[in-house]
């Protein structure tokens, strides 16, 4: 399993989108290389032939019909948003 | 040395639903933005989505008409990327347990001339599977408009083997796709509407290698034209840089249909690592043997299986099947009309559909479903023409009259007096001895054995009869008078 | 102070509501008055809205005027874990993400404690995102342990815990990944249930670890926690999840439900890290039920030693993609002056998340990236097989486990400071989430410094009843759960 020093926080922080100050990655790279080498008796345990468990109750088949039910009006879906115009959600120009 | 261009496409067709894939607020088109939203549509904190039947149906009934195997277990996971249109912040897709597996898409290549038939080959698919649309960024001179109107809706992703070789070839194959997903109503692919959209993995290579070269991804082909002109682009331009000793780049480019130019779109996209994980939220899909012959049962005949049928079973000519085949209900209309016109008649039937209604249709910018002319009053007019009582040049005229009204064209003819032989023999006789009198040149080419020659009387005969003259008539009485 | 309505059962008050002996403005009112003495020192409520209960409750007491009375909550004054959504409340969990978040819908739970008639009261304070033990790590400051103000609640759902014990509510809802409803429970001296996995729907419930999170009650006595959960479970539509089973009248059920139970006492659940004090009360409780003609039988959970890391693994990886959509695009905090939409992404969340937020997002991103799927996420849900058939073997032999439910009482606010101490507080509950098992905390006694110690029951899968009526009969030879504090 992996060890600690493989925990490259700046590329980690990145997928997940937060902007760490250099203390928060020192600190959360040491504490995370602690969680990460207690996490490693994990590869201790044989798991050959073991079934991974997705859920604790697994059924099959869970859906609903298509008939369409009623949505949220356009000035209560965007009642929470930061920033609107026009009835949409504006965010810093995107440049595709 | 000779090269070889290898093509792959991504296909995603969006699934006719009513409401949307893991929510059941209303899925459309053209709505006011932001006004087919839900908590889960938003993706506000708490809600969960639950799968749409009817997407699932479709899916597998798409796979079933291109041969795919049906997983008998799929599950769902999450693809992990942050992007404004998408409210999640992961798109829920199948990553290793697609639906459908396998399959193919048969194509026709173009024929040597316009009335042949082309080649026919049938391209491999990787796999199908479902997932759910992301919404629509509009972009302003300062910021971005969000509006999740589309997302959430049920979304198939087809991707093909990279086993074409050509332009013509992967717009043979969208064509052929197309067609096939409207056959089936899992989608009515109008890419205007985004309904339909196409990427495409280009690569070359030297002919013999069996190895691909490196792969260039073309987006934005939002059009079939487009994926035509854009790919055939792109194979230009991989082989001049070939040509000049350069090497291909991996890369995705975007293409413009208008300018006919692609640019890199590589800068600022960091490597994507997606995180697959199978998403906790939703339980896995079993497909059985019953739910499978279901679906099977409700699969419509494949448009060149049933292009083969007509020219077989109604010997109609290959042109003409083609156009039939474009359009199910088109089809359809032309078996009813056959069916009803009679043994030996489907070619006219055919014909008139073909040449005659569908022109009126263009004319009068309408569509065929809400067309007057029904399939048994073209069966009529068919009937009315092969049994001599209407005469061609007379039927487009009652045919213009059905267009207009929806009558029925005896109704037509009775109203209007339009039928076709002459009610007096002897009078015919008259205008045929008229008109060999009146042309000794035509008369003394005759006799000398210019069997053509006959044909100056016709004309002046139906000018006397104005035009309601039964041809067949006219030609046996000149030829008993000229004998 | 028992005798005080604020610290009644809801049994008790629903017969006496019943009766026309007293109104639902009445005890709310009561509620109210008892909040506004002692909410300065606990700090359990995020938000509460006293017009709001006040109108419910007349709403309810003309309902019951009109005969039209909806069951044994009807006129309840019940709180809620600030993480279930009401319509037109705030929606915080606690983090500054969601400081001005209201909800435009109602949690599936919330939709039928209004069908039972209960008056909503109140968002209750929590670890940010249910995302800890102690409820420290709440963006608005900590909630107090009413037996000792010094000292922690619990958490994650210590608010929801707190409330109770203090009497500024008459049972509240809370959630529980790995032991956020027991765990406080057991620190604040209450009966606290965490349901069967699937038996009440996490529709509305903002996902923390979307396999693992069930929401349950709070509540002062086992007979309340089974009225609570009757009004609160059941398969819903709208939840993929959820359990189609039958949902009986839990109190009714209970009521018939006698022992001797055959109960199991894991050995792994006795070891290292137990303090003496909650030991030896927890070994008066088995004694207990050896006395009424139960067997007791020593049963082994071999995997028990790999639950924390299991937990971790699967909990944090859910967490870090349930958490990706808080950013600040369409609700939440949104980063001021920022340069593109990266910049806004990347800053909203480092500003509107706290610290045990961002670890654990950070430790699930982690084990969730490219070429760490299988050694982590896929080994942890393999290990998760072979802890649920420990419990699925033992309940060959048994009915029910007991176990204590926190290694410790309540620790000092502060105390522990490294998260994998924290993460210890969790030892004896997280298998029970792992294997998706009903499991009960029922109060146990109290440590010579007065801080409550709870009993954990475990049950076999969706028999809640049997469950129950396990704690209850604890619970009635037993008079710890009359206590209350002297705030």
């Amino acid at each position: 399993m992996a060890a600690s020093s493989e925990l490259n926080i700046d590329h980690v922080a990145r997928l997940a989108r937060l902007a760490l100050s250099p203390q928060e990655k020192a600190e959360y790279s040491r504490q995370l290389g602690d969680v990460l080498h207690h996490i490693g008796q994990l590869g201790k345990v044989d798991v050959n032939g073991v079934e991974p468990t997705a859920h604790a109750y697994p059924v099959v088949n869970v859906w609903d019909e298509d008939v369409p039910r009623a949505g949220l009006p356009v000035d209560v879906a965007l009642q929470n948003a930061p920033r609107q115009r026009q009835h949409m959600i504006a965010v810093p120009k995107v440049v595709e | 040395m000779n090269y070889e261009a290898v093509i792959g496409l991504e296909v995603h067709v969006q699934v006719k639903t009513r409401s949307k894939m893991f929510t059941r607020v209303a899925a459309g088109y053209g709505h006011e933005p932001n006004t087919l939203t839900d908590p889960v549509v938003l993706a506000l904190p708490g809600v969960l989505p639950v799968m749409n039947k009817a997407a699932l149906d479709a899916v597998i009934k798409a796979g079933l008409m291109l041969g795919c195997d049906i997983a008998p277990v799929c599950k769902w996971d999450r693809k992990q990327y942050f992007y404004p249109d998408s409210p999640k912040n992961y798109q829920i897709s199948q990553y290793d347990q697609p639906i459908c597996l396998g399959g193919g898409v048969e194509i026709e290549l173009p024929g040597p001339a316009r009335n042949v038939m082309g080649e026919h080959k049938r391209i491999p698919l990787t796999r199908i599977h479902l997932e759910e649309d992301v919404g629509k960024l509009n972009h302003f001179a300062t910021d971005s408009l969000v509006d999740y109107n589309r997302a959430g809706t049920p979304l198939m992703e087809i991707v093909s083997e990279p086993a074409m070789h050509s332009a013509e070839e992967a717009y043979a194959y969208l064509t052929s796709l197309r067609a096939t997903m409207v056959y089936g109503g899992i989608s009515d692919c109008d890419m205007e509407k985004g309904q339909l959209r196409c990427d495409a993995n280009i690569s070359v290579r030297p002919v013999g290698e069996t190895r691909l070269g490196t792969k260039v991804e073309l987006k934005n082909l939002n059009s079939i034209s487009f994926v035509r002109d854009g790919i055939a682009h792109e194979i230009k331009r991989q082989l001049a840089v070939i040509e000049r000793g350069g090497t291909i780049v991996q890369e995705t480019r975007d293409y413009d249909g208008q300018t006919g130019v692609s640019q890199s779109l590589r800068s600022k996209e960091m490597a994507h690592d997606y995180r697959y994980f199978p998403d906790p939220d939703l339980m896995p899909v079993r497909v059985d043997e019953a739910w499978k012959s279901r679906l099977r049962s409700e699969c419509p005949e494949l448009p060149f299986d049933r292009q083969r049928r007509f020219m077989s079973q109604y010997q109609v000519p290959y042109t003409i099947t083609s156009v039939l085949i474009l359009d199910r209900a088109l089809g359809d209309y032309f078996e009813e009309a056959a069916r009803l016109a009679g043994p030996g008649r489907a070619q006219a039937v055919g014909n008139w559909l073909v040449n005659d209604l569908l022109r009126e249709i263009g004319v009068a910018k309408t569509d065929l479903a809400s067309a007057k002319v029904r399939p048994a009053q073209l069966a009529e007019l068919v009937n009315l023409i092969e049994s001599g009582t209407l005469l061609a040049n007379t039927a487009r005229t009652v045919f213009a009259k059905m267009f207009a009204t929806g009558d029925s064209p005896a109704a037509i003819i009775e109203r209007e007096g339009l039928t076709a032989a002459p009610t007096d023999a002897g009078e015919l006789e008259q205008w045929c001895r008229d008109a060999i009198a009146g042309n000794p040149k035509a008369l003394a080419e005759f006799k000398a054995g210019k069997e053509s020659a006959i044909n100056a009387f016709k004309g002046p005969v139906m000018k006397a009869a104005k035009g309601r003259a039964d041809p067949k008539q006219v030609d046996a009485t000149l030829r008993r008078l000229l004998a | 102070m028992a005798s005080a309505l604020h610290y009644q059962t809801i049994a008790g008050l629903s017969a006496q509501l019943a009766a026309g002996r007293l109104s639902s403005v009445e005890l709310t009112r009561a509620v109210l008055a008892r909040t506004e003495a002692v909410e300065g020192r606990i700090r359990a409520f995020n938000s509460r809205d006293e017009a709001d209960a006040l109108k419910q409750a007349a709403d309810s007491d003309a309902r019951r005027a009109a005969g039209r009375s909806r069951g044994p909550l009807e006129g309840i004054p019940v709180g809620l874990k600030d993480v279930i959504a009401v319509t037109d409340q705030p929606l915080t969990a606690s983090s500054k993400m969601l400081a001005n978040f209201i909800s435009p819908y109602d949690a599936t739970v919330t939709a039928k404690l209004k069908q039972a008639g209960a008056v909503l009261w109140g968002r209750l304070n929590l670890d940010e995102f249910a995302m800890g033990s102690s409820t420290e790590n709440s963006a608005f400051g900590p909630t107090r342990n009413p037996w000792d103000l010094t000292r922690v609640p619990g958490g994650s759902s210590g608010g929801s815990a707190a409330a109770l014990a203090a009497g500024t509510a008459l049972a509240t809802l809370g959630s529980d990944t790995g032991g956020s409803i027991r765990q406080p429970a057991a620190l604040c001296g209450v009966v606290g249930l965490k349901p069967s996995y699937g038996l009440v729907s996490r529709y509305g419930l903002i996902a923390f670890a979307s396999s693992l999170d069930q929401i349950g009650p709070f509540t002062r006595t086992v007979e309340d926690a089974a009225i609570m959960l009757g009004a609160i479970a059941g398969h819903d539509p709208l939840d993929s999840t959820s359990y189609r089973t039958d949902v009986p009248d839990y109190r009714t059920a209970l009521a018939g439900k006698r022992g001797p139970w055959r109960i199991g006492i894991p050995k792994e659940y006795f070891g290292e890290g137990l303090d003496p004090e909650v030991g030896a009360a927890v070994e008066k409780a088995i004694a207990f039920y050896r006395s009424q003609n139960c067997e007791i039988k020593e049963v082994s959970l071999p995997h028990t030693q790999y639950c924390l890391d299991t937990y971790y693994i699967i909990a944090t990886a859910e967490a870090s993609s349930n958490l990706a959509r808080f950013d600040g695009i369409r609700y939440g905090h949104r980063a001021a002056d920022v340069t593109d939409v990266e910049d806004l992404y990347s800053r909203s969340r480092a500003e509107g998340f706290g610290a045990e937020v961002k670890r654990r997002i950070i430790l699930g991103t982690y084990v969730l990236s490219s070429g760490y799927y299988d050694a982590y996420y896929l080994r942890a849900q393999k290990v998760r097989t072979l802890i649920r058939q420990d419990f699925l073997n033992a309940y060959q032999e048994v009915d029910a486990l007991l176990t204590p439910t926190s290694p410790v009482p309540a620790f000092k606010l502060g105390e522990k400071s490294d998260p994998l101490a924290m993460y210890l507080c969790d030892i004896y509950t997280i298998g029970v989430n792992l294997a998706g098992l009903p499991a009960v905390s029922v109060p146990c006694g109290f440590t010579t410094g007065g801080l409550p110690i709870g009993l954990q029951l475990i049950g076999q899968p969706f028999r809640e009843t049997e469950l129950l009526a396990i704690a209850r009969d604890y619970e009635q030879g037993h008079d710890w759960h009359t206590r209350v504090p002297s705030l």
